[in-house]
């Protein structure tokens, strides 16, 4: 039986988005290494439960480190300190007896807090309506291997695609980029033939939502790929950036 | 209410052309007067609110979570298959359909598993039409794998993330019906209520889980896609926040509800660790193409795997399943996993874990091809573990994936509310009693891209566009009412358990009796605990908090009220189904050698309970299944 921890923490506590929050100091007890973080954070708020105290909110749902809904800075670094891991894949094994852990929500503007922990991705979603996607109906689609897509652009594009969409990128960003969330679906699209046609105009609008939305610019601090728990090169962000100026400039 | 599936006429082959030759069409114009509801954003719900979207019908799509790219059929690893038969091994529509039958163990409909083979080719074209990255070969051609229960490869694949990918392709296909105006999207909502006016579903009322407001919504039509039940369990590999919610209100307002008790346990999970866990992970099937699955022959062997020689170990899928051997379908192998627990020769800490080696392979292939192939599955798994499974075999054990149960639903995938159509997991239709690996990605998008825009609107031809669900009216009325009284109820309780507690006690409850192993006293014993445990439920849960505000327990809290009553009605139609099938297992009827014993003669149905007040008063319906293409046999893997 592994040895217990007691670990103490300091969580941002905000009521909605206009509130104004503050930090709360709390005790967890008895926490078995191999929990997740997020189990940790289940057991603090089991006990605040029962002490009459309103939980932590937080998002979460897979917690297999797939579906992006968890992330939170943790002694401000979004996702914690292991590379390539989301919050949810985090264990308390990497802490020790008597840490104090300071945990905080995304910070950017685009994001707003909706309580606690949890703040509003939808501009993400936004940018993605503004042109990530490849226009094809449902039942228009030629043999799937009527067009041979060569195995190394494929295994590239997969490297973008792998984005999950937490928005870890946006909170290590000292600008509040979402530069690396945009340039991975760019990436990835403009990579394979079935996204080529639309290259430019999908470029062009993504880009002009990102900026609309009230992200900031990329300014090649490379936090982004430090933090990204799929490890998504800022590659990325250099092939929007010559699409961007290819759709712009090139030939028409 | 007798259960007519509307089976079209004609040889299987045909029906679905017949279907589509002969049903009714909406006109261009017309469809832009109709409005759609579709409640969950997954695999199902995503192609189907694309589709529609795409063919000029309004659609309002709903999610409980932030966005719909975060549904869990993201987290769907191994693949999606098809009879696509470009490895030229023998596949055809014919076989793709007869496994799947088989795989079922022979409790599916065969007219929808037919239809279901046949679209699976469009799927992929479909898929990588929209930019889904599947796997290659280095001539640019696409790449299958093996999966359980099948002897050819037909699985399509993108890494171990085949449902993110295609489920990023179905969000990206509804971004671009969102951009156009013809989806509206509603994310942080959650239906509580099915709306019926003039006996067919008009509309829903959801709660916004931000601020906690009621809303009301009316439509021509409503499309169900939210998914499974596996969360009655508490442990399972589903995501936190899937639950049953949405299919049991609309179970309560006269949807029937079909073999509930047709639970998938998957053999290949990273096992519990300890009391604190709050899901289990899944490690995918495709993992058994080259993992060999093996415990100590002797008893409380607790010797370092690497310190077990080769004539001191059991690969008992081998050994009992030679023509199968380690893809033998998910059943059998979880069966056979508890089998080897019970008798001690589990392993690792709990004991209650099998050895899933991938040695050989590595040797014969080497490290670079196995990390090619399953690289972010052993980096899961050591990540969970804090164990290298390139180094030591790892330890897997099955746990609660998949409920082939669901509500009832027709040919047309409609259910016994006219105007209510069910997809995706939620229905109960076409794995029967097992379902066959990545064959779930497979159903749900063909019933959302390809199955419901013919059905659907054969339906709508038959309605007058803006005639249904006048949201003022007293229909939306009182189901606002009753929901927004059932949330008062639980934050009034103020009692002194947690809902993580109560629905903990329901999984133990649930995963003991009504498991891999199931009989009639355990069954019996089940019902009555799981009703005493809903009674001290709404007697002394603690729900936190206020429904003005994002409030996950309260969520919760009404997700568990649910599975409370749905946990009870497994017991109910498990002790009803007197044979083994599948996923089923009774204690009682197993064959000499302990395979499933199937009862034909008096379970070859379908089981739909009717809701009437509490679970143990359901009425049951018996939807009888016809078998005229595929032989009825003992499954036999060996």
């Amino acid at each position: 039986m592994s040895k217990l921890m007691t670990i103490h923490l300091k969580v941002w506590r905000q009521a909605s988005a206009t509130a104004e929050g503050r930090f709360a100091d709390y005790t967890v007890p008895n926490v078995n290494p191999h929990m997740s973080f997020l189990e940790m954070l289940d057991v603090l708020n089991e006990n605040l439960t029962l002490s009459g105290e309103d939980p932590v909110e937080f998002d979460h749902d897979c917690r297999e480190g797939i579906c992006g809904s968890c992330g939170i800075m943790i002694n401000g670094q979004a996702h914690g300190p292991n590379a390539r891991t989301a919050t949810c894949q985090l264990h308390m094994r990497d802490y020790s007896d008597g840490d104090t852990i300071v945990i905080e929500p995304w910070r950017a503007k685009a994001f707003p807090v909706i309580r606690d922990l949890v703040v509003d991705r939808a501009p993400f979603d936004r940018i993605m309506s503004a042109g990530g996607y490849v226009s094809v109906n449902s039942g228009a689609a030629p043999d799937a291997n009527a067009i041979p897509v060569p195995k190394n652009s494929v295994d590239e594009a997969f490297d973008y695609a792998a984005c999950i969409g937490c928005g870890a990128c946006v909170a290590a960003c000292p600008n509040s980029s979402a530069s690396l969330f945009t340039g991975a679906k760019v990436s990835h699209l403009a990579l394979l033939p079935q996204g080529s046609p639309e290259r430019k105009e999908r470029v062009t609008a993504m880009v002009t939502q990102m900026a609309e939305e009230g992200f900031g610019d990329c300014s090649n601090h490379a936090e982004c790929e430090a933090v990204c728990p799929k490890g998504i090169s800022i590659t990325a962000i250099a092939l929007m950036r010559r699409e961007y100026v290819k759709a712009a400039f090139g030939r028409q | 209410m007798s259960l007519d599936a509307k089976v079209p006429a004609g040889p299987i082959a045909d029906k679905w052309d017949n279907y589509k030759n002969t049903t009714r069409l909406v006109n261009p114009a017309n469809k832009r007067k109709y409005t759609v509801i579709v409640v969950g954003t997954g695999l199902a719900g995503g192609s189907a609110a694309a589709t529609l979207g795409e063919l000029g019908y309004n659609v309002k799509a709903f999610t409980i979570l932030d966005s719909p790219r975060r549904a869990h059929s993201i987290a769907a690893q191994g693949g999606i298959n098809a009879a696509k038969n470009y490895p030229n091994d023998g596949d055809s529509i014919w076989r793709l359909f007869y496994d799947t039958v088989k795989g079922g163990d022979y409790r599916s409909r065969e007219a929808n598993v037919y239809r279901l083979a046949q679209i699976s080719n469009t799927i992929i074209d479909q898929c990588v039409a929209q930019g889904v990255p599947f796997a290659r070969e280095y001539g640019g051609l696409l790449d299958n794998r093996s999966f359980g229960g099948a002897q050819v490869s037909r699985t399509f694949y993108a890494r171990g993330q085949t449902g993110q990918q295609l489920l990023l392709g179905a969000y990206q296909a509804m971004s671009r019906q969102i951009e156009a105006g013809q989806v509206e999207m509603f994310s942080r909502r959650e239906m509580l209520d099915l709306v019926i006016e003039d006996g067919r579903a008009t509309g829903i009322v959801a709660r916004n889980l931000v601020d906690g407001k009621i809303e009301r919504h009316s439509a021509d039509a409503v499309l169900l896609c939210t998914g499974g039940y596996g969360n009655v369990y508490y442990l399972s590999t589903n995501a936190k926040n899937s639950n049953v919610t949405a299919a049991w209100r609309c179970y309560k307002r006269g949807a029937y509800f079909a073999n509930p008790c047709f639970t998938q346990i998957h053999p290949t999970c990273i096992p519990v660790s300890g009391d604190y866990q709050s899901k289990l992970t899944l490690m995918s099937e495709s993992l058994r193409n080259d993992g060999r699955v093996w415990v100590p022959k002797n008893a409380g062997d607790t010797r370092r795997p690497q310190d077990i020689p080769e004539d001191e170990r059991d690969y008992y899928l081998e050994r009992r399943y030679p023509s199968f051997g380690n893809l033998v379908p998910r059943d059998v192998a979880s069966r056979a996993a508890k089998k080897e627990t019970d008798a001690g020769r589990g392993v690792g800490e709990t004991q209650l874990a099998v050895y899933l080696d991938f040695a050989d392979s590595i040797n014969r292939l080497g490290r670079d091809t196995i990390e090619a192939r399953y690289g972010n599955l052993f980096e899961m798994y050591q990540r969970i573990t804090d164990e290298n499974p390139y180094e030591v075999p790892m330890r897997i054990f099955p746990a609660v994936h998949y409920t082939m149960g669901g509500l009832w639903v027709d040919y047309e995938l409609q259910s016994t509310v006219p105007g209510l159509f069910v997809l995706g997991e939620a229905n109960y239709s076409d794995h029967g009693a097992n379902r066959l690996g990545a064959s779930a990605l497979m159903q749900g998008l063909a019933d959302g891209y390809f199955v419901i825009p013919y059905t659907l609107g054969n339906y709508l031809a038959g309605i007058t566009p803006g005639t249904a669900g006048d949201v003022s009216g007293e229909a939306f009325r009182s189901a606002e009412e009753e929901a927004t009284d059932r949330i008062q109820k639980l934050l009034n309780v103020n009692g002194s358990r947690t809902i993580m507690d109560f629905h903990r006690s329901l999984g133990k409850l649930v995963w003991d009796h009504i498991g891999m192993a199931r009989n009639a006293d355990g069954l019996r014993l089940a019902m009555d605990e799981i009703r005493d445990l809903r009674e001290q439920f709404w007697q002394d849960v603690r729900v936190p908090g206020e429904n003005s505000t994002y409030n996950k327990s309260l969520e919760f809290a009404g997700r568990v009220a649910d599975f409370l009553e749905l946990g009870e009605l497994m017991a109910r139609d498990a002790l009803e189904r007197e044979e083994s099938c599948g996923g089923h297992f009774r204690e009682e009827y197993t064959s000499p050698e302990g395979e499933a014993m199937r009862r034909d003669d008096e379970f070859a149905y379908s089981a739909a309970w009717e809701f009437n007040g509490t679970p143990r008063d359901a009425g049951l319906h018996k939807e009888q299944l016809e078998f005229e293409n595929v032989k009825l046999t003992t499954r036999s893997y060996k």
